[in-house]
């Protein structure tokens, strides 16, 4: 394995943008490839190994199931820009938008602990910085981490 | 994701291997309940080769526990990494689930 690479702070970024087809079975890849952006900036293995694992799975998640109502012709885009002090994450679907505030449950109250569903907003935002959603020619969900030594 | 499923006296041990996700969740959960039809009560999970979770995978584990206990089961985790534990703090699915961090620790506590 590489050695994270040594850049001199705040003049390098790297961005990428992916396009997947509206199917789960390439959230693992997607997930692979930035976790893999951000160790090349020594991104602890707290942040590489769950919190952007794990909110990225969420988001495109959402974005394939019910952004693209799980429709396999439909696709959904992934930007990705990262430096050394933070990571940029967009996921964007071709639905229209959900009230993210109104979907935003706590699981962790005794009366959903039980519940199999309603977790995935509830851990992106716990996991990431920011949280922001918006329309531009389809649903985007975009999330920022900053990294944290 | 692969998993093995094996027999340790009376205690069935699953081990996960690679992420535990949406596009996955579904075949642990069907092998799991294939053996509590058989008449299997006692489950453990090993996640000493896991890699990540997410909610989907999460609830699978919590479906799973209330339809073992229906049946006069019982489901354990055992061997949460660090991160792991975190997501089930964060979650308090810790608070759910006994969690031992070995598998040794929790057979011996069936």
């Amino acid at each position: 394995m590489s050695s994270p690479l040594s850049f001199a702070p705040g003049r390098v970024h790297i961005a990428l943008e992916l396009e997947i087809p509206s199917d789960v079975r390439y959230i693992e890849r997607v997930v692979e490839i930035v976790a893999r952006q951000c160790a090349q900036f020594a991104y602890p293995q707290r942040q590489t190994c769950l919190n952007i694992p794990v909110a990225l799975s969420e988001a495109l998640s959402n974005a394939i199931l019910r952004g693209n109502g799980d429709r396999s012709d439909k696709y959904v885009q992934v930007k990705v820009d990262v430096t050394q002090d933070r990571l940029i994450l967009e996921v964007l679907d071709e639905g229209l938008g959900f009230n993210f505030e109104e979907c935003l449950q706590d699981p962790t109250e005794p009366d959903n602990i039980e519940r199999e569903d309603g977790r995935g907003l509830f851990l992106m935002t716990r996991l990431m910085d920011r949280i922001e959603r918006f329309s531009n020619h389809g649903n985007v969900i975009r999330m920022t981490l900053r990294r944290h030594d | 994701m692969s998993f093995a499923i094996k027999k340790q006296g009376e205690i069935v041990v699953v081990d996960v291997e690679g992420q535990l996700i949406v596009g996955n969740r579904q075949e642990l959960k069907q092998r799991v309940l294939d053996e509590l039809e058989k008449g299997e009560r006692r489950f453990l999970i090993d996640f000493s080769q896991t890699g990540y979770i997410d909610s989907s995978g999460l609830g699978v584990l919590v479906s799973l526990s209330k339809k073992i206990r229906e049946q006069g089961g019982e489901l354990r985790l055992a061997n949460l990494n660090d991160d792991l534990k975190t997501l089930f703090e964060l979650t308090k699915l810790d608070t759910l689930f006994q969690i031992s961090d070995t598998k040794e620790r929790a057979l011996e506590t069936f």
